[in-house]
């Protein structure tokens, strides 16, 4: 019952996917809006002076969702800790 | 683990190091930066966790020195952000590039290492950071290994 639905999900998805790419309105390699690429293609160097543009759109222009990123880093080894302090055995110790 | 992995270990240990640093710091120049380097830096000390027996790592690692520089890491990099406010711009704003002094050269098509503003700085945080945090997630789950066995 289970491999016929992801069967069923599988068929249902190509499905779908030839029926976009042979209408034409899912295009690959093609954005249908490019301005925000080509300005930062353009300015990029010259607006933060990084010459890694990834870099200056990570750091520069999506600097809060790195800051995002940074905080999830730290929210997963808070959770780690909260997992594991249980089974230190400096704190069975102590109890 | 035997002789001859402790000392390939202790052997790679410096360079595996150095490369990670070199990943953070010329973060805005090639590929890489804070995340991809601290990751670097960070499997270099995995590597030494896991070649060397458990009751020298456990010696050898503070967690609470690691834990300051995770937070100290986060911490500067929200400083950073914030500073965009002295020169009047919003959040993240970057004050430092183009304004000459450290990091405010000029870039040219070799690569300058002192451009990019606050770009460094924050690469050099968010790599303090991941160093920090994926070393200490290594010891935390290691001590829980420890007591199951």
């Amino acid at each position: 019952m289970k491999q016929l639905w992801i069967l069923a999900a599988t068929l249902i998805f190509a499905a779908i996917l030839t029926f976009l790419i042979s209408t034409g309105d899912l295009t690959f390699g093609q954005p249908a809006m490019a301005d925000m690429d080509d300005y930062y293609i353009e300015n990029g160097v010259e607006e933060t002076g990084a010459n890694n543009i990834v870099t200056s759109i990570v750091f520069d222009y999506r600097g809060f969702d790195t800051l995002g990123e940074a905080t999830v880093l730290f929210a997963a080894v808070l959770g780690v800790g909260v997992l594991f302090r249980k089974l230190n055995t400096e704190e069975e110790e102590a109890e | 683990m035997s002789k001859i992995v402790r000392t390939a270990a202790n052997l790679l240990f410096p360079f595996v190091l150095i490369f990670g640093f070199y990943v953070i710091v010329h973060g805005h120049l090639t590929p890489g930066g804070g995340f991809q380097g601290g990751a670097v830096m960070a499997t270099g000390l995995a590597m030494i966790i896991a070649a060397h027996p458990f009751g020298r790592v456990k010696n050898a690692f503070r967690k609470d020195l690691l834990k300051v520089v995770e937070a100290t890491g986060l911490t500067l990099f929200l400083a950073v952000a914030v500073s965009g406010f002295i020169s009047g711009g919003p959040f993240f704003y970057n004050w430092i590039a183009h304004a000459g002094g450290l990091f405010g050269g000029v870039p040219t098509a070799a690569g300058n290492l002192n451009t990019g503003g606050i770009i460094p700085l924050l690469n050099v945080f968010v790599g303090l950071e991941v160093l920090g945090a994926l070393t200490i997630m290594i010891l935390y789950m290691l001590a829980g290994a420890k007591e199951n066995s």
